[in-house]
């Protein structure tokens, strides 16, 4: 039975081509996935990002619990509304999920995962919860907007309750303010500034609304892989999954492994696997020519072979990109196996762009 | 859903075909080709000079989402191409009967034009696909 969030109705009436993920009936895109790419890097969009799974995890032992539960530590979070991307990891190592933990207050933390991985998710979570003075509740009542772009807080500002607008202007990258029932959190996926905000579900149609007409322009899923494939952020299932570390999925600088006694699961696994040396590495692609690059397709070496994971046509750059895996040695110049042709590419470091700059060597 | 230009000739493969005055055809995709395509970034074009057989593979029209084979609607000789599209590909989405023309041919024989489909024609295989 597909799922429908509260803005469903929004996004059929803004024109929306529909299409399934993960079981969600999801925008697309409302007319051109390109002009909505551009205006999230030049001005302001917004995605409808209600299918996310929100978990509230409280509780006196609700800090030593995602301390052993996440790779990366929550102990960085000093101050309450501080936000830190982490990946969940099993005890091989393997990456179940990637995720934002926001610290709301010293007992009290609120995790996004992943709309696919929900049931996975949850019951991980429900299971390593044992033995922890920790109450997990799935917020199933709250949507989640995503405003991004370099006019988006400025424009976004204005349908946030006054009392609240300043604070939440004032909030620096990672950091998020509360009001009421909603949280404010200058956090993106799509390598722009902006702000994810979750609030209850049944106010979030008017509140799309007034952000249309403050001229945040409604963007779909489309736009959404071009941006965050553009930004070098990774995709769980695609980039990812519980066949991969961290390691080996260019999220080494999310695990944390200082302090060296924190026992976080995965943690015996990532340092055999960091001792014996980590056999592939995670990297980005650009094409020389003209083709797009997909996923699973082919790169080839003189001396090796790796695998694209992502693969797009970079409207910023203008031309394709990717994300790979590739072994560990490898590096330069490589050819990318398209259509039955090997066209030439090369290795390059993500981000591709940041803050709608190009921030590699084309 | 959008109207289907009543002058012009389909085939099954979502391609048009419009009879110029001098004789040569212009040949491009659908509003529902490229619909169902979304942005186009790429266009390769046929090479003009030479001869293709209706239903060879000719030219091909990427988009983000993939890559779509154009098949010549009829037999003939490539007499041109759209330049726009090496710059401006969207142009096929944005006007696909239009300015969004792929090339251009000339027939080797007109009776395969009469062959094609109508407009009426094309519509009900675009209601039967759902």
């Amino acid at each position: 039975m597909q799922q429908r969030t509260p803005l469903y109705d929004c996004h059929v009436a803004a024109g929306a081509r529909i299409v399934d993920f993960g079981g969600w009936d999801m925008p697309l895109h409302y007319g051109s996935q390109i002009d909505e790419h551009h205006t999230v890097r030049n001005d302001a969009g917004m995605f409808d990002v209600s299918h996310m799974t929100v978990v509230d995890v409280e509780g006196t032992g609700a800090g030593a619990y995602l301390q052993r539960l996440l790779a990366n530590d929550i102990g960085k979070l000093n101050t309450p509304g501080r936000a830190l991307y982490s990946c969940m990891l099993n005890d091989s190592g393997g990456i179940i999920d990637d995720l934002i933990v926001y610290s709301r207050a010293s007992e009290r933390f609120r995790v996004v995962v992943n709309a696919a991985t929900r049931a996975t998710d949850l019951a991980w979570m429900r299971t390593q919860a044992e033995g922890f003075d920790v109450v997990l509740a799935e917020r199933e009542d709250l949507a989640m907007i995503a405003v991004q772009g370099p006019s988006a807080r400025k424009r976004a500002s204005q349908v946030l309750p006054d009392s609240a607008r300043e604070a939440a202007l004032a909030a620096k990258p990672f950091h998020a303010v509360e009001m009421d029932d909603w949280l404010v959190a200058r956090t993106g996926y799509t390598g722009e500034d902006g702000w994810e905000i979750t609030l209850p579900g049944a106010e979030a149609p008017a509140v799309w609304r007034r952000l249309e007409a403050v001229g945040v322009r409604p963007c779909g899923l489309g736009a959404r892989d071009t941006l965050r494939l553009e930004a070098g952020m990774n995709l769980y299932g695609t980039d990812m999954d519980e066949s991969t570390t961290p390691l080996e999925s260019g999220l080494g600088w999310t695990v944390a492994w200082e302090p060296a006694d924190r026992e976080f699961i995965g943690r015996a696994a990532l340092e055999t696997q960091r001792e014996h040396g980590v056999a592939r590495k995670f990297v980005g692609l650009l094409l020389e020519g003209r083709g797009v690059i997909r996923g699973h397709q082919k790169i080839v070496f003189d001396d090796g072979e790796g695998e694209v994971t992502s693969g797009t046509f970079s409207p910023t750059i203008g031309r394709a990109i990717g994300m790979g895996r590739v072994p560990a040695s490898a590096g330069g110049d490589c050819r990318i196996e398209i259509r039955g042709k090997e066209l030439p590419a090369r290795i390059v470091k993500p981000p591709f762009v940041r803050n709608g700059k190009i921030c590699i060597d084309v | 859903m959008s109207d289907l230009p009543g002058d012009l000739k389909y085939t099954k493969d979502h391609e048009w075909v419009r009879v110029e005055d001098d004789g040569t055809v212009k040949v491009g995709i659908t509003d529902h080709a490229q619909n169902a395509l979304g942005d186009l970034v790429y266009v390769e074009p046929p090479e003009v000079g030479s001869d293709v057989i209706a239903g060879d593979s000719c030219s091909v029209v990427e988009s983000v989402k993939a890559a779509s084979d154009v098949y010549s609607p009829i037999s003939g000789e490539i007499v041109a191409v759209n330049e726009m599209l090496a710059d401006a590909p969207e142009t096929v989405n944005q006007d696909p009967y239009g300015e969004g023309w792929l090339f251009a041919m000339r027939p080797g024989d007109a009776g395969e034009i009469e062959e094609l489909m109508d407009a009426d024609a094309y519509q009900a295989l675009l209601d039967e696909e759902g």
